[in-house]
């Protein structure tokens, strides 16, 4: 064999592995640098110390409060919606599928807008509840409503597309059974679907978490009634920077641990049929 | 006793049928893939509702277009395996075949006894904690039919049963279908579109081509071709 073609085709492999190494290396870091610079601009005693101050146990708490009631409500209504949505075939259901998928491409801030001026005080709804004393604006339910808003089409895409993927067979011997439908939701779908629910719950729950545009539109920015982690990041960038870093902290940690979950319930996975 | 008389308007053709099977007979739906035979069992089961017709089973009526008669599947007392045996893969074997006792809210004791009869009687009592999804084709075939005699059926109805065994269990499975169903005296329909396997099981025979019967009869007596289409 030519020494020659040897050799340029050893230079060629390093080339190839050369450029691979740059390519990951460069997305990793771009990726990686700024979460290692959030670390890297505080000390852990900072950290600690931020972490005890009203400013940040407030936020905290009611980060995590709304978005678990949020998920919880997804959860409750979007499961039942999800179902009845895939097994039926009704007028007008292209359009239910768009105004799911609207919120992932309609920017936060533009959906909090539409709450306001839906449910605001002087909104196309918001004002007749007004007569009754009734507001929505600017209260931890206006925190609620724009984190469904935002974040239920991650749990709803995923029910529906879990449902629309599991063999009928299963529900309909289940039915030939004895089972009644709810026996059978119960019993057979719900379980064949639990992690890929769980996994869309675990989205929702961290979309939740984050959410920022719609927050500030529609409920505001009072600290300890619609001040969440996000907004309150936004506020220590203008004050006490160390409380933006320590939230920040703790939001990329949770992202981490959200990560985490989904993966794991994705490899426990599906079942052999 | 079970007969029917059944009219649907499927996406092709209209399907229009006639069956009809005595205690302790098999019958066997034989036909083409998308001839409607597994339509048809879809429909006796009560998971889809025909355009018209009459079906009853032990003189009881089970749907009458003309009373608007229609009993709810889960109340039809018809044993159904799947042509992929949907065996349910999270639960384990005894559990797949206690459901449709639970779901008949039996006693637990009497569900006990019973899931320990079919275990043994299947073969498969070492398979008893096993998660059905873990099994082999065979196994779950075995499981599916447990599952489906156990709560005492009166008719039971197998959609392309042996399809996806290997040789000793499509013996196997077609040995003990023929065997409950002669014990229970029960009436069975099976949907196949293999020629074996109607003289290997049935005890007459109905062709079906796109929606209509096409020939009836014995087994020994199968034409080489009965469809208009030479489709079988």
């Amino acid at each position: 064999m030519n020494p020659t073609r040897i050799f340029s085709g050893k230079i060629r492999r390093i080339i190839t592995c050369i450029g691979a190494a740059i390519l990951i290396a460069s997305i990793t870091l771009y990726l990686a640098l700024p979460v290692a610079a959030l670390f890297l601009r505080t000390t852990p005693d900072l950290f600690f110390s931020t972490l005890s101050t009203p400013q940040v146990i407030n936020a905290l708490f009611l980060s995590l409060t709304t978005s678990v009631v949020s998920l919880a409500i997804v959860i409750l209504v979007g499961t039942p919606f999800a179902y009845v949505h895939c097994r039926n075939e009704y007028p007008g259901k292209v359009i239910v599928d768009t105004l799911i998928d609207l919120p992932l491409v309609l920017p936060p801030a533009v959906a909090g807008l539409a709450l306001l001026v839906l449910w605001g005080r002087v909104g196309l709804l918001g004002q007749y509840l007004s007569l009754f004393g009734i507001s929505i604006a600017f209260t931890t339910l206006a925190v609620i409503m724009a984190q469904i808003f935002v974040a239920s089409p991650f749990y709803l895409r995923q029910a529906k597309s879990l449902f629309e993927q599991l063999d009928p067979a299963y529900e309909q011997t289940a039915r030939t059974l004895g089972a009644s439908p709810l026996r059978t939701f119960a019993l057979i779908t719900l379980p064949l679907t639990a992690n890929g629910l769980i996994s869309g719950a675990v989205m929702t729950f961290g979309r939740a978490l984050g959410e920022f545009g719609a927050t500030i539109m529609f409920a505001g920015n009072l600290p300890g009634v619609t001040q969440t982690m996000p907004l309150a990041v936004y506020v220590g960038l203008e004050g006490n920077l160390s409380v933006g870093l320590t939230i920040s902290i703790l939001l990329v940690l949770i992202s981490f641990a959200i990560m985490i979950a989904v993966r794991l319930l994705a490899r426990g996975g599906t079942f052999r049929v | 006793m079970f007969d029917a008389a059944i009219h649907k308007k499927l996406r092709d053709f209209s399907l229009d049928l006639t069956i009809s099977a005595g205690p302790g007979e098999v019958v066997v739906l034989m036909g083409e893939n998308g001839a409607g035979k597994s339509s048809a069992l879809t429909i006796i089961s009560g998971l889809i509702t025909p355009d018209t017709g009459l079906i009853r089973l032990d003189g009881t009526v089970l749907f009458d277009s003309g009373t608007g008669m229609n009993v709810l599947a889960e109340n039809r007392r018809i044993g159904y395996v799947f042509q992929n045996s949907a065996v349910f893969p999270h639960l384990s074997v005894q559990d797949n075949i206690a459901f449709g006792l639970r779901a008949r809210h039996k006693n637990p004791v009497f569900i006990r006894e019973r899931v320990r009869h079919w275990l043994k009687t299947m073969n498969i009592e070492d398979l008893a904690e096993v998660r059905a999804g873990n099994l082999s084709g065979g196994q779950k075939q075995r499981v599916a039919l447990a599952r489906a005699l156990a709560t005492e059926p009166a008719l039971l109805m197998l959609d392309e049963p042996f399809t996806a065994l290997d040789a000793e269990n499509i013996r196997l499975v077609k040995d003990l279908t023929r065997a409950f169903v002669t014990e229970m005296a029960i009436s069975c329909l099976v949907v196949t579109h293999r020629v074996s396997d109607c003289r290997d099981v049935g005890d007459r025979v109905c062709v079906i081509c796109k929606g209509k019967k096409e020939w009836e009869g014995k087994p020994e007596n199968l034409p080489a071709c009965t469809c208009r289409n030479g489709d079988v």
